[in-house]
């Protein structure tokens, strides 16, 4: 009776893993290629910039050839592009723009961060939600204003004009996430700080910010990917060519009238793009971090 | 204070603590205080102030002389092309939200079922268009859908189908705007579904199957109300970045052909910096507000449950 019991209840599970197994090999050959299909979707156009960017101006106009191909390729974009026009004062005004944006986003938010994570004080919680509805207002929505504040200022046509815009960008959301960062530091380490007499500043600079370096360094390359890839305020309010930044300058130079330059946009294009691809080529897992946590930790 | 304490009978020496305590309250406060005096001096004068003078704008003339008070409100609202960009800007989000939500979705899924070593090196290229900012990515899809020089109209009379006008006609210009923040968008919902589905534990899902659940019926009852949280927070704050869109729409069509793919940013900026008219452009963009409010609230809402899930 209970031999007969066991072999009907085997039996039934030795088929079924049979065919878990055999389900199993088929979603994933489905899965491969459902990947498959998505990732040539979204290289397209990157790989269709490079082939781009390696024409000569000829191949690029002759209608008989293959687009995606190359048949004769030549890096005279890159070098026109280095050599003459202002590309490389953009990437330069790219460069200075965003370095100081970073700098200024962290200094303060990793302070603002500090403070809201660690000390109750009067309207705390609210300041913290405040925060987290800032970062939900979309530049669009300020741009115009922005643009009347920014001429009274007289600071319109001015590089120095975004170093004073961007971080409203990015602190929001970078102090947001350090906030969540700190909190999850143990409350030990600071008593153990304040036993050995540390001030708040000391608490800061010798165990917060050591601690949640991984939480820094997501912020930081937060910050750098929205000042980089920065679009509305620079088209609005740069004008003059030896002002602009990448994004803008790009497009601005290198199509005079009806004249595209396809080869020389696609070059500039992939240059400008390269830095936040090798940010995100050697730091992917804080890249991933820093954005997921904003949603899910907060 | 300390030597008081010392000389003095017991009661004051109750005292103190208490005061001194109250004391470190205060000075905590202070320090915390200038600590987010940055933040708040920042909030307060580029995005709180800005927006309080984006009403006040709202009210004035062309020649920002003459308060009008609703006039411009009233002009939008006669105007057809308004109401063109409401339906398009409505369109877009929706539209574009739902095939990132259902392409991130399913790609994550794909992702979670490979093996742990191969999932790095495809989530490392399905990542990369949400890397490259969208201002320069746009301007390789522009040149695929260049008229003359399409590189996908190539390869559709490689296949014998006629070319496309992508950008040439409403219809095709609006699905084209569409499809390019598809694809700038999808690996943001992606990387976050994934991070949701790693964090359902396998033990429900052992459990459904030996309560003999299918796969549909896992996803169902499983996954889904494990994810739904983090489902309506992403959705929800890609509704509000995807309705407020720039760059996209700007690069590609500029709004165009006849006005057809215009969304309330760049409408505004046409009016507001190209046409010079900054009170119409301040209105125009003020019209984003009440939409974008009320998401606001239920990501608050969403926020706040989840944290309290946690905690």
């Amino acid at each position: 009776m209970s031999a007969t019991a066991a072999t009907s209840t085997y039996t039934p599970v030795e088929r079924k893993q049979g065919s878990l197994k055999r389900e199993r090999r088929w979603a994933m050959i489905g899965a491969y290629i459902a990947l498959a299909v998505f990732v040539v979707f979204f290289m397209m156009p990157p790989f269709h910039m490079l082939m781009t960017s390696l024409k000569s101006s000829g191949e690029i106009a002759d209608l008989s050839g293959n687009p995606w191909l190359v048949s004769a390729p030549t890096l005279q974009n890159y070098w026109e592009l280095m050599t003459e026009g202002n590309y490389l004062i953009h990437f330069r005004n790219s460069i200075i723009v965003t370095a100081c944006t970073v700098a200024i986003t962290m200094v303060i938010s990793t302070l603002a961060a500090f403070a809201l994570a660690r000390m109750k004080f009067w309207g705390s919680t609210t300041l913290a939600t405040g925060v987290f509805l800032t970062y939900l207002v979309p530049e669009t929505l300020l741009f115009i204003p922005m643009f009347q504040i920014i001429g009274g200022l007289g600071l319109y046509n001015n590089l120095w004009a975004m170093v004073l815009i961007f971080p409203t960008m990015t602190v929001p959301f970078c102090t947001w996430i350090m906030i969540g960062y700190f909190a999850s530091i143990p409350k030990e380490l600071d008593e153990a700080a304040l036993i050995d007499g540390a001030g708040h500043l000391q608490m800061l600079w010798k165990i917060f910010i050591p601690v949640a370096l991984p939480g820094i360094l997501a912020a930081m390359i937060f910050a750098f990917t929205v000042s980089w890839a920065a679009f509305i305020y620079p088209i609005a309010f740069l004008v003059s060519s030896d002002q602009m930044v990448l994004t803008v300058g790009i497009v601005s130079d290198l199509i005079r009238a009806d004249t595209f330059q396809w080869g020389k946009i696609m070059a500039g294009a992939l240059m400008a793009a390269l830095p936040p691809l090798l940010v995100y080529a050697f730091l992917m897992d804080y890249y991933i971090a820093g954005l997921t946590a904003g949603a899910t930790k907060g | 204070m300390s030597q008081g304490t010392l000389s003095s009978p017991v009661a004051p020496a109750v005292v103190s603590p208490q005061s001194t305590l109250r004391r470190l309250a205060r000075r905590n406060s202070t320090v915390a205080f200038l600590l987010t005096l940055p933040l708040i001096l920042l909030v307060l004068g580029l995005v709180v102030y800005p927006f309080f003078y984006a009403l006040y704008l709202a009210t004035l003339n062309k020649r920002m002389t003459r308060f009008i008070g609703w006039d411009n409100f009233t002009f939008l609202f006669g105007r057809q092309t308004f109401w063109d960009v409401v339906f398009q800007s409505v369109l877009f989000a929706v539209s574009a939200v739902v095939l990132k939500a259902l392409i991130g979705f399913i790609l994550a899924h794909v992702l979670h079922a490979l093996p742990a070593k191969g999932q790095r090196k495809w989530r490392g290229m399905l990542l990369v268009p949400w890397v490259i900012p969208p201002a320069i990515s746009t301007l390789a899809w522009w040149w695929l859908f260049d008229p003359s020089y399409s590189a996908f109209n190539w390869a559709l009379m490689g296949i014998g189908v006629d070319p496309v006008p992508w950008l040439g006609t409403s219809g095709w210009a609006r699905f084209s705007v569409i499809l390019v923040n598809v694809w700038y968008g999808s690996p943001f919902f992606m990387i976050m579904y994934l991070a949701a589905l790693k964090s359902v534990p396998d033990q429900l899902y052992e459990a459904a199957a030996i309560d003999g659940a299918t796969g549909w019926q896992k996803l169902r009852f499983v996954t889904f109300p494990m994810m739904r949280n983090i489902i309506s927070i992403t959705v929800l704050f890609s509704l509000i970045v995807t309705f407020a869109n720039f760059d996209i729409v700007r690069i590609l069509t500029n709004g165009g052909p006849l006005d057809s793919t215009h969304v309330f940013a760049t409408y505004a900026f046409q009016v507001g910096i190209q046409s010079g008219d900054i009170p119409l452009g301040a209105t125009i963009s003020l019209f984003m507000f009440p939409l974008l409010a009320v998401f606001a609230i239920f990501i608050l809402r969403g926020v706040n449950r989840r944290n309290k899930e946690m905690a």
